[in-house]
């Protein structure tokens, strides 16, 4: 039987899946620290992008002024333009910000795990703040207008409004997660994919590809694999749970 | 002093008029229709009327106090004591208990309080036992009426309501008009209610008004604007099975009148010469058989089209002219209709009126 790469693939997918594959402590330490950045990551994000996309949503801007309306249209298009921001950009800038010679040189944050936060965090602000605003205006109108007419101040309808849109905010985390994870060209560059210091299971992919260690690469790959679908089982549960409007 | 009253309402939206100088007053405890087509503006005066809109010009009179769009104190106030219910069913994502609760517990009403009121208002739209299900699992029909149980339960002295039966089945309507009239009887509350709905405004309203284009084209009671021979009044009302055509005596007190196609109507009044005549379409049977029967009117027909509207389905017959016939989701399907199936209608004489 001739070496296709088909059966070459194929037996080393069968290896990899095989109970007994080494999931050895470097392999722990690399998932551990994907956890740990994404994690940390989108954390912090949720601390900033759900509050942002509750006033964007909430039309804080929208005032009757010209000014403030054009404000908020500009903040808008942002967040929409940069929930596609390409990791890899994000990676550049970061990398030159942190950069020996660049304007935060002196904090030596370059190539560790702190870098790769940074990097991460700058991606999943826009992607929480863009599904959060979303969310909310989603049910923004409709949802304050019930609860003024019923007697609600506009303080209480405006929590009526955020509660509302809780799910929306929910899946936007665990959207962001989702992109962070899987990321690698940004941690890369900020990174610096250093073994048992700043390796994640997208960069030692990477690595292992390169070097031709497809065993390797594939276990790795099934480990990412199974943590992606385990974020979209729960957050189609989620959907699920949540009535439609 | 009337409770309600507007003063030449106006309200435009970037450049085209929706509202034309709108004057009407509403007494206490009365029951006041708006009727006329989709996009006449009703919806937009009882947005301004619950202070969710603010008019270009013109002034608002609550209870002799002239409202103030301004101010969030006084708006806050205002709708304290008005109650609006939508076309568009909206319910907050929690129980049905707390969605009613809702406006109570904004006013900072005791638990007590709050648990026997909610109870009552929920007995007045037949839903008691449904306190904890979540308001977004119910059906259409439940959905509005928690709504209604919402708007209620503040007892509020203005009661809004946007064509609150639109989409509901003859059953679930029933219920929100008899809640309607026990709460205007009993509480005295003054309603203002949009409607698409002829019958529910012969049934509920003291007086109608006919909105066309922003405008108020009459006020009266019912009786009043639709026993006089108008186009307009047909139209606005988009009444269906209107026919027009010569109408004959025939000495046995009904007249017959000619309407084209091959097509005689029989009506239960002594009418001659050109007459304009229409029947409901819930007063339309539909068989797929002849039926032997008192109705002086049967038709043979074919089904040109069908609307669905949830538990009722619309159907439109070929019997000579075109007949809208309404009738169950369940006949239809009990009957296996569809599209050019063949069909007979009949209906009394006396189902025939006159514009």
């Amino acid at each position: 039987m001739g070496l296709t790469m088909e059966n070459i693939s194929l037996e080393l997918l069968l290896r990899a899946l095989q109970p007994n594959f080494s999931f050895d402590s470097e392999v722990l330490n690399i998932t551990l620290l994907s956890l740990k950045v994404s994690g940390t990551a989108v954390l912090i994000g949720a601390l900033i992008g759900v509050p942002m996309g509750m006033v964007l949503g909430l039309r804080g801007f929208s005032g009757k002024q010209v000014l403030m309306r054009f404000i908020d249209l500009t903040l808008r298009s942002i967040i929409n333009t940069f929930m596609g921001l390409p990791p890899v950009v994000v990676g550049l800038v970061v990398y030159l910000l942190l950069v020996g010679s660049g304007p935060l040189g002196p904090l030596g944050l370059l190539y560790s795990p702190t870098a790769m936060i940074i990097t991460q965090l700058i991606m999943v602000i826009p992607i929480i703040t863009g599904v959060t605003m979303s969310a909310v205006g989603s049910v923004e109108k409709a949802i304050r207008e019930k609860a003024l007419s019923l007697g609600a101040t506009d303080r209480q309808a405006a929590w009526m409004v955020l509660r509302e849109a809780r799910m929306g905010m929910l899946t936007a985390i665990i959207v962001a997660f989702g992109a962070a994870v899987s990321e690698v060209g940004g941690i890369m560059i900020t990174g610096g994919n250093i073994r048992w210091f700043t390796r994640t299971l997208t960069t030692a992919i990477v690595q292992e590809v390169n070097l031709g260690d497809f065993n390797k690469a594939i276990t790795l790959g099934v480990i990412l694999l199974s943590m992606a679908f385990a974020i979209n089982l729960a957050l189609t549960i989620i959907q699920l749970r949540g009535p439609k409007r | 002093m009337p409770f309600i009253e507007t003063q030449s309402l106006y309200k435009e939206y970037s450049g085209r008029q929706v509202l034309k100088d709108i004057n009407f007053k509403v007494q206490s405890g009365e029951i006041f229709v708006l009727v006329g087509p989709n996009g006449a503006g009703k919806t937009t005066l009882l947005r301004i009327l619950d202070l969710l809109e603010e008019p270009s010009s013109g002034t608002v009179l609550f209870d002799g106090t002239q409202m103030n769009y301004n101010s969030a104190k006084h708006r806050l106030a205002l709708r304290r004591r008005i109650g609006i219910v939508f076309q568009q069913t909206v319910l907050f994502n929690m129980s049905v208990f707390e969605n009613v609760a809702y406006g109570l517990k904004v006013k900072g009403e005791s638990d007590k309080s709050i648990k026997q009121r909610v109870k009552e208002a929920l007995e007045l739209v037949q839903l008691h036992g449904f306190e904890q299900k979540n308001a977004l699992a119910l059906s259409g029909g439940e959905a509005q009426r928690v709504a209604l149980a919402q708007a209620l339960v503040i007892e509020p002295e203005l009661l809004l309501l946007d064509e609150p039966t639109a989409n509901l089945d003859p059953r679930n309507v029933s219920i929100v008009e008899e809640a309607l009239s026990r709460v205007n009887r009993e509480k005295k509350t003054t309603m203002i209610m949009a409607t698409h709905n002829m019958l529910q405004a012969e049934n509920l309203a003291q007086r109608v008004a006919a909105f066309n284009e922003g405008r108020i084209e009459r006020i009266g009671a019912f009786h009043e604007i639709f026993e006089a021979p108008s186009k307009f009044v047909v139209d606005f009302a988009r009444l269906e099975n209107v026919f027009s055509g010569v109408s004959r005596v025939t000495g046995e007190g009904t007249s017959i009148v000619d309407v084209g196609d091959g097509v005689q109507i029989e009506t239960a009044l002594e009418k001659t010469g050109n007459t304009t005549v229409f029947v409901r379409p819930e007063d339309i049977i539909l068989s797929l058989n002849p039926i032997v029967s008192s109705a002086r009117n049967s038709f043979e027909g074919r089904i040109v089209e069908v609307s669905d509207l949830r538990a009722i389905v619309r159907l439109r017959v070929k019997a000579g002219r075109d007949f809208t016939v309404q009738i169950t989701k369940r006949s239809f399907n009990d009957m296996q209709l569809n599209i050019d199936s063949k069909v007979f209608l009949a209906f009394k004489a006396s189902s025939v009126q006159t514009v």
